[in-house]
């Protein structure tokens, strides 16, 4: 019989590599380097967010000068897109198929992230903890290819109802929220969160990203009794809502969405005086925050930006948001070890077990399987008290 | 065509052919999209090359093609090769009509009112009781088409190849047209209103006619662009669409048909080197590129390559 000696041959090729230490690339990665790719605004309406993709670039260069991730050095290629969809399609393409990447990080903005999501999944390319917070990203059955990051916004319309039935099961409640995608995944959550007792809100009212205010919206709401405000509007018009509300007199339970919980850019145009007793969400450790003066994790944060990101803004939470989602990335690449597949990739950054970034709040951890492609998945209830948002209460979610 | 004339021509065209099987796949797209952008500049500069309209609103129509496209393919499951008449009569109709109050407007004025149409398109794309057909601010995700009859290449560069037939048609057409009794036409009213219609020419028709078709060409380039990208969103066409559109003509030669492609190859390729080589001001740099254009070709790239071979021509004579 000659295929018993050709069987045996075949056996020891087959398992011969086993033998060696498991070294298995994907394009991108080899024994030298782990190429990653993203795409940011760093021009156009939204450059706001470019901080994002310069603090992740010096986070590893930081990496890089500390000997890279078990030994391979971490090639950060960023490009611009603007925030217009078909330009990030086409960077994209050019970081999957030219650049040759083993893997995309941080693509930012629920537009660009939509286009790219079918290709990313076709091309199984992965697609890893994007910078958006719409809930379609953590949908592993139909895009095991695409994961998300921050808590989604559903998560979060949740909490503020389970607030505002644990303390004021009796109350009118006014909406307003924009009108796209992002302010309905909102109002999902929190309706969600009320179960049958929708009937606490008594209007509802949308504006457009176009609108010059949403002055009349709020009279509208005044006028409709409400004695609790759930505001789902980015920074311009939350500004708008908080000095309205407060000029018209009406004093509502004001509840504000995450997205505009800045002292900078929202409360401080709005009048500081005029938003005390805000009820907002965060998961970060706030930068501008004194309570974090001594904590260990953000002193580090502070020399990391002082030693490679030294033109980048020490009160931006962005910044501390870049430094934790690289963070996390580092740890998945880590985690991987020397398996640097696309697959082992996407199997790594799905099972973190209770990883946390030292710059999120304490008691948050990281968790994700196979089915749950979510990683922050809890927040914490914080008021405004003049100065800074204060925490209170328990860590909520998961 | 004389034959001087067809012999660059086809050489252009063979080597359009054989590029797909030269470079990448992501070059193959990217040039793709330069035809794409080729065919909506081909269409701007009929109306303000040829017949002197400035419009800022052009992005607009492409939008419109695109929209055109992606909601036939998607809701109605209609083939893609099927949406581009769709969408050329639909702008053509669009434009006309859009054309027949702007015949009041002159010059500056007109820009301005296509900007107002630039700029309000993105928008109202958002409305949401029309949300049920264009996605809202979601959009609409398409699926690539795929290569038919077996052929050996993979979708880009059939979608290549595709485009590229698609652009030679909207060219020759474009070329019969221009250079006909209405391509004069158009010329004459650009330079002298009042003459044309002493010599009888209909301007108010003629004017309106060439802001249809200049729409339709650039909707037949809004619907191929949906299916390169395979997504359209309002986000996609902001007022920058059309002022990159504005600068392409100008920077490929205002009435010439060849400078649709030069325009074309600018406005794709010159972001990104501008992005290369500075992160922290790519549009400073793509502002650098503009001025030097405009001050060493002021006669957009197509004059230049003129004025170049002439004077060539003149040398070989006085040899």
């Amino acid at each position: 019989m000659k295929l018993v000696p050709i069987a045996a041959l075949l056996a020891v090729a087959l398992a011969s590599p086993a033998a060696v230490a498991q070294k298995k690339y994907d394009p991108g990665a080899n024994d030298k380097e782990i190429r990653i790719g993203n795409t940011n605004p760093y021009s156009g309406p939204a450059s706001s967010y470019g901080t994002i993709g310069k603090g992740i670039g010096a986070y590893f260069k930081m990496v890089n000068e500390k000997g890279g991730i078990n030994g391979r050095k971490v090639v950060w290629i960023s490009y611009d897109d603007s925030y217009s969809p078909p330009k990030t399609v086409e960077m994209v393409r050019k970081l999957v198929e030219q650049d040759q990447v083993l893997l995309l990080f941080q693509t930012l903005g629920t537009p660009g992230n939509t286009a790219i999501h079918k290709y990313m999944n076709s091309k199984k390319v992965p697609q890893s903890f994007v910078a958006t917070g719409a809930t379609k990203w953590n949908d592993p059955r139909n895009f095991p290819w695409t994961m998300g990051f921050q808590p989604n916004y559903q998560t979060e319309g949740r909490i503020y109802a389970q607030h505002i039935l644990q303390n004021n099961p009796k109350a009118k409640i006014g909406i307003l929220y924009q009108n796209d995608d992002y302010g309905k995944d909102y109002l999902k959550g929190f309706k969600d969160g009320l179960g049958d007792k929708t009937s606490m809100i008594v209007k509802e009212v949308s504006y457009e990203v176009s609108d010059p205010t949403v002055d009349s919206q709020i009279v509208q709401l005044q006028a409709s009794g409400a004695d609790t405000f759930f505001n789902i509007t980015i920074p311009k018009f939350a500004a708008q809502a908080i000095r309205k509300a407060y000029d018209t007199g009406w004093k509502p339970t004001h509840y504000l969405n995450n997205v505009s919980a800045s002292v900078g850019s929202v409360l401080t145009p709005a009048g500081l005086e005029k938003s005390v007793g805000l009820i907002s969400t965060n998961y970060l450790k706030d930068p501008t925050d004194p309570q974090w003066k001594s904590d260990p994790a953000m002193m580090e944060w502070e020399a990391f930006m002082k030693k490679y990101y030294p033109e980048g803004s020490m009160t931006d939470p962005f910044n501390v948001y870049a430094y934790a989602v690289a963070h996390t990335l580092h740890q998945v690449l880590k985690q991987s070890g020397d398996n640097l597949t696309r697959a082992n990739v996407m199997k790594q950054a799905a099972s973190l077990k209770g990883f946390r970034p030292e710059t999120l709040l304490p008691g948050i951890r990281i968790n994700t399987d196979a089915g749950d492609f979510a990683p922050i998945e809890s927040e914490q209830l914080v008021r405004f008290n003049g100065v800074t948002f204060q925490r209170f209460g328990p860590i909520i979610g998961k | 065509m004389s034959r001087r004339q067809l012999i660059p021509v086809a050489v252009l065209l063979l080597a359009a052919c054989a590029l797909p099987l030269l470079v990448s796949d992501y070059r193959v797209f990217q040039f793709n999209l330069v035809l794409v952008y080729a065919i909506a500049l081909l269409g701007l500069n009929i109306l303000t090359g040829y017949n002197g309209q400035i419009s800022l609103g052009h992005g607009a129509f492409y939008a419109i093609g695109a929209y055109c496209a992606a909601i036939l393919m998607d809701k109605y499951g209609v083939p893609y090769w099927a949406t581009l008449p769709v969408a050329g009569a639909v702008c053509l109709l669009v434009g006309f009509l859009f054309g027949l109050p702007a015949l009041r407007l002159e010059g500056l004025y007109l820009a301005l009112a296509t900007f107002a149409l630039g700029v309000s398109l993105p928008s109202l794309l958002k409305y949401h009781h029309i949300e049920k057909w264009t996605g809202g601010v979601q959009g609409i995700v398409i699926n690539k088409p795929e290569p038919p009859f077996g052929l050996p290449i993979n979708a880009d560069q059939w979608l290549y190849y595709f485009t590229l037939a698609v652009a030679v048609l909207m060219f020759v057409l474009a070329w019969n047209l221009l250079r006909g009794r209405i391509g004069r036409a158009l010329v004459a009213i650009r330079d002298q209103h009042i003459a044309a219609e002493a010599m009888g020419i209909n301007t108010a028709m003629v004017k309106s006619l060439a802001f249809g078709v200049s729409a339709m060409y650039t909707g037949v380039a809004g619907a191929l662009g949906a299916i390169a990208i395979q997504y359209v969103a309002p986000d996609s066409f902001n007022i920058f669409v059309s002022i990159v559109f504005l600068v392409g003509i100008v920077i490929g030669g205002l009435a010439s048909i060849s400078g649709a492609i030069y325009g074309a190859l600018f406005i794709q390729f010159v972001p990104n080197i501008a992005d290369e080589i500075s992160k922290a001001a790519p549009w400073a740099i793509f502002g650098i590129f503009l001025l030097g254009f405009v001050y060493l070709m002021p006669m957009g790239v197509a004059g230049a390559v003129r004025m170049a071979l002439a004077r060539l021509q003149r040398k070989a004579q006085n040899r």
